[in-house]
């Protein structure tokens, strides 16, 4: 064939997209809409309309807030050696992190069933349906994050550098791992809608296996050095930066605060997993590819 | 002459799962039954495009037209052999998939149009023309949840039959709306045709593949049965012979 009439045309290629995560960047105009109607159509039809994502998360608050501390006195009396200054402050940061995690994995892992009427049609980054569930995820701590700061501003928090870098190390912590497990678990849950009820079991244990309802010293104390495994939780590890930001800065001794309460070594260890989490996504990016291919006709 | 599809001894396999729950191909394994079989939706099949060219692919139910439909829009990758598309492949499948049923027309219509791969410049440059196509009037701004089934779908053909594809597929789904859409359809398919569009095209209608087309390919069993013009392909599918006018499913008579 002479090339002559094909010059300006765009080349002859495989019509299947192949190069995963750089693809949904690559089409993140798609990506926005997409997030923003999820987003969008969530409150659709309320009365109350975007309130409500104010609303539900400040009760899940008070609930929390009302069992933990009022009712089983979690929080303890001041001069008590079990006392956690400002404990619903500890509660309801570790909650925000738990919430996106818990929402990127379990929606992120429904995301290939629950798009099967585009996937099976039509050819395009199915890394994209992960991707926008934990980016919507990540829109949805938005309020959450709101009510905190201004809860911690009322009790007297004033941002310090180191602790805004925790905070953000420990969403980009919780991104990068919920993205890699939804990864490795939406495409296994195609194959196995087994995987979608591990998930949902997992993600109960994720309430209670971080230093939320319970300060990390506890943990310390009950378990001595064994506690050095619980710091082998990623999870646990992203709500500690964040309770370095949001949590300590709002007691009365920042300082004295976190040397108590949070483990030394605090910011390697969540450069390690963040670490090991860019690792995992990787892993999971060539677990994906792999498995995709079979996507369209498992679904 | 350019190529705009490029198919060679492509293969595409699925497999077929008998039994789905560990209890199920447990039992299945210990009776000696089979739990899963391997079979060959499109098999061996090779042809090319070139630009300019409208091909119909027929063939009876199972022969594989729409897997073959899959491999070149790019939704499944063939086990063997290449499947090699020039620029946009676009058209009408799935029209209408992914509407957010509590978002308005016009949301869904930017939604989709992205969906289909059109940018934020194409959408906007469009956005009036795809508006006027689906003649919604105010429903536009209403919840597609509320709309009827014929409304929903002259959304989704309206946005997809504007998206600009250097090669523009079709799988069957032609037969939506009232008689005057359908005529607007037509019209609109025989401009993209008259536009140097390559098309390929997947019916079972003869009528409309006579009227679209300029080569038929017909499957069996996903083999590549007759590669040719149009007349002979229906003749060999033995659809010619009892053509009393039921197939206006389609572009069809009109």
């Amino acid at each position: 064939m002479s090339s002559s009439p094909e010059a300006g045309l765009p080349p002859l290629q495989s019509p299947s997209s192949n190069s995963g995560l750089l693809e949904v960047f690559r089409r993140r105009y798609l990506l926005r809409l997409l997030v923003r109607s999820t987003v969008d159509a969530r409150y659709q039809g309320t009365f109350l309309g975007w309130f409500w994502s104010y609303l539900q998360p400040f009760v899940r608050f008070l609930l929390f807030y009302f069992i933990f501390q009022v009712m089983i006195g979690r929080g303890g009396v001041p001069g008590s050696p079990r006392y956690v200054e400002n404990f619903a402050i500890h509660l309801f940061a570790g909650m925000v992190l738990v919430h996106f995690f818990t929402e990127t994995f379990n929606g992120g892992t429904r995301s290939l069933v629950s798009n099967r009427s585009l996937i099976v049609k039509l050819s395009m980054p199915r890394e994209l349906f992960p991707v926008a569930h934990m980016l919507v995820a990540l829109w949805h701590t938005g309020p959450m994050v709101v009510i905190l700061t201004i809860a911690t501003l009322i009790l007297g928090w004033s941002p310090d550098p180191v602790g805004l870098a925790a905070g953000l190390l420990g969403f980009l912590l919780i991104g990068v791992l919920g993205l890699a497990l939804a990864l490795i678990f939406s495409v296994a849950n195609v194959f196995f809608r087994d995987f979608g009820k591990v998930v949902q079991t997992l993600t109960q244990f994720v309430t209670f296996s971080v230093p939320m309802i319970y300060p990390y010293t506890f943990v310390e104390q009950r378990f001595g050095a064994a506690a050095d495994y619980y710091l082998l939780n990623p999870v646990a590890v992203a709500v500690l930066l964040i309770q370095r930001c949001f949590w300590t800065g709002s007691t009365s001794d920042p300082a004295e605060t976190a040397a108590t309460h949070l483990p030394p070594n605090l910011f390697p260890l969540g450069g390690i997993m963040l670490a090991v989490s860019l690792v995992l996504l990787v892993l999971a990016q060539i677990w994906f590819t792999k498995l995709e291919r079979r996507v369209p006709e498992r679904l | 002459m350019s190529r705009y599809i490029e198919v060679e001894n492509a293969t595409k396999s699925f497999t077929m799962q008998y039994h789905r729950s560990i209890k199920q191909q447990l039992v299945a394994r210990m009776r000696g039954q089979k739990t899963h079989d391997r079979f060959n939706a499109v098999e061996d099949v090779s042809f090319t495009v070139d630009s300019g060219e409208s091909v119909g692919v027929m063939g009876l139910n199972g022969s594989g037209k729409s897997t073959l439909l899959k491999l070149i829009s790019g939704v499944m990758r063939p086990e063997s052999g290449t499947v090699l598309t020039r620029g946009r492949v676009a058209g009408l499948i799935a029209t209408g998939a992914g509407f957010q049923p509590q978002l308005n027309g016009r949301e869904n219509l930017w939604l989709n149009a992205a969906i289909l791969g059109m940018s934020e410049a194409e959408t906007r440059r469009k956005f009036d023309e795809i508006v006027a196509f689906a003649d919604i009037g105010k429903f536009l701004d209403t919840p597609v949840i509320y709309y009827s089934s014929g409304m929903k779908a002259r959304l989704g053909f309206a946005v997809a039959i504007n998206v600009d594809a250097d090669v523009f597929i079709a799988d069957e789904a032609l037969a939506v709306g009232d008689r005057p859409f359908k005529r607007k359809c037509k019209a609109r398919m025989r401009e993209i045709r008259q536009n140097g569009t390559t098309i390929f095209f997947v019916s079972h209608a003869p009528s409309a593949v006579r009227q679209l087309c300029d080569r038929v390919l017909v499957l069996e069993k996903g083999r590549l049965g007759f590669d040719g013009p149009v007349d002979e392909g229906i003749h060999y599918l033995h659809y010619d012979d009892a053509e009393d006018g039921d197939d206006d499913e389609g572009l069809g008579d009109d």
